[in-house]
């Protein structure tokens, strides 16, 4: 059965997780992928603030396809997370939680999530219809210039994600590789 | 001589950008309902019912089954005795592919410059190659293909003394590298022989064959059949989350080449592997 968990993370449930858990997440999540992840960065090394306060939040790494009419959003589903490594450590400085992608972290990433207490969620790859159906609102916050590359604020409920990566250094793709290989 | 009209070019594309992106092929389906029967991790057979979800809830809706709707990949078959009228292929097929993105709520992800990554916003320009055949018809096979798992794809320019055991340990290696990020179960298409570019496009063209049907050669074929098992003894499996369902299928083009040459490139497909063909007559 999948744990369910409410955002912003609180460290109980967080330091609960372990690699592989099953869960369904309720409550805000913001969307950022490359191109705003270079802008916080840059912009942050001139002096300007990031533009959500990012204390116990969770990032879901995506770039929606158009809403149809009438829909909350349109397809849905996580893109790689690598790309945004070279970021990543600086947000989870800043209060940072809680990420949302799929396939491999850096080991300087894996390291800064034991540090700051952070735990990486893998949603599945291509299951973009299927993950919509769990975002109850949409609303661009930030980088509006960027398109599909914008920060959005989700609501979310029962999203569906297994933990990657725990705060305790677990790891389910290096431990299910190793189980399942012959 | 049999005449084409651009306008027609631009409509059908445009339908089978739409349909490739909403309505997973019978063939990756099929292979989805097996792979939940094969299936040993509990984890890799969740992560196998949400795609069939997935794909239900995409042809229902006619929704893109994934947020990345790709990057439009043309093989064209023109038969040298026809005539395209009202403007050029290669234009019609990027207004169709336009016209597609637009109208299906498709995301537009190709940028003018890899190095100034501004969009185009149309989803332009799409990829196209273009084979001259006999006969006076044309046929457009299409692919959505996704961005993850080109960035994990590979070439590489071998020894012939490496052999088929270098080939084998070469995209072993590559799938293995791959692991989670080219979003598995993947479609693993390889070229082998031709020269630099004519590799890569093998290993591309591989791809566009349906899933389940094997190489006509039944040597090529044996290859595929045995790739296909030790990918799936990597134990990588559904996303990558541990597993023995790696690879859907395995495909394999071959072509001559150089004396000095072994060429072998590895083009991996995710799970949502789109194609669709259509003829104009």
């Amino acid at each position: 059965m999948p744990k369910k968990i409410n955002l912003p993370l609180q460290e109980t449930d967080l330091m609960a997780l372990k690699a592989g858990d099953r869960v369904l997440l309720s409550g805000v999540v913001y969307t950022a992928r490359d191109a705003a992840h270079k802008r916080m960065i840059e912009q942050k090394k001139e002096g300007i603030p990031f533009p959500i306060d990012l204390t116990n939040q969770v990032i879901y790494y995506v770039g929606p396809t158009p809403a149809k009419p009438g829909m909350v959003i349109g397809s849905a589903g996580p893109t790689t997370s690598g790309r945004m490594d070279l970021y990543t450590p600086r947000l989870l400085e800043a209060g940072l939680k809680g990420m949302i992608g799929k396939g491999y972290r850096s080991e300087e990433v894996k390291q800064a999530m034991i540090k700051h207490k952070a735990v990486y969620f893998g949603a599945v790859g291509g299951a973009a219809a299927l993950i919509a159906r769990s975002i109850k609102s949409s609303e661009v916050i930030a980088y509006e210039d960027l398109g599909t590359e914008a920060i959005r604020k989700l609501t979310i409920e029962n999203f569906p994600v297994f933990v990657i990566n725990d705060a305790h250094g677990g790891d389910v793709y290096q431990e299910g590789v190793a189980q399942y290989k012959s | 001589m049999k005449k084409i009209h651009y306008e027609n070019i631009v409509e059908q594309v445009a339908e089978i950008c739409k349909k490739s992106n909403y309505n997973l092929g019978e063939d990756v389906y099929s292979a989805f309902k097996l792979a939940l029967q094969t299936e040993q991790s509990e984890i890799g057979k969740e992560v196998i019912s949400q795609l069939i979800e997935n794909a239900d809830i995409a042809k229902a809706e006619q929704v893109p089954m994934c947020q990345d709707t790709g990057t439009a990949v043309f093989i064209v078959e023109v038969g040298q005795d026809c005539h395209i009228v009202g403007g050029s292929l290669v234009d019609a097929i990027n207004e169709g592919v336009k016209k597609g993105y637009g109208e299906g709520y498709l995301r537009n992800s190709i940028i003018y410059n890899p190095l100034n990554r501004k969009n185009t916003g149309d989803n332009t320009p799409a990829i196209v190659h273009i084979d001259l055949v006999e006969g006076d018809n044309i046929t457009i096979h299409m692919t959505a293909k996704g961005g993850g798992a080109e960035n994990m794809s590979d070439l590489k320019m071998l020894k012939p003394s490496d052999g088929i055991e270098g080939v084998k340990k070469y995209i072993l290696s590559i799938v293995k590298e791959a692991g989670p990020n080219a979003c598995p179960p993947l479609v693993v298409g390889i070229g082998i022989g031709g020269n630099f570019e004519r590799c890569a496009y093998l290993a591309k063209k591989s791809l566009f064959r349906p899933l389940g049907v094997r190489h006509e050669d039944p040597v090529v074929a044996e290859l595929e059949e045995e790739l296909m098992s030790e990918i799936n003894r990597l134990g990588i499996g559904p996303q990558g989350m541990g597993g023995n369902t790696t690879a859907l299928d395995v495909k394999v083009e071959v072509e001559s080449c150089h004396i000095a040459a072994l060429p072998v490139a590895v083009n991996l497909n995710c799970h949502a592997s789109r194609h669709q063909t259509i003829t104009l007559t």
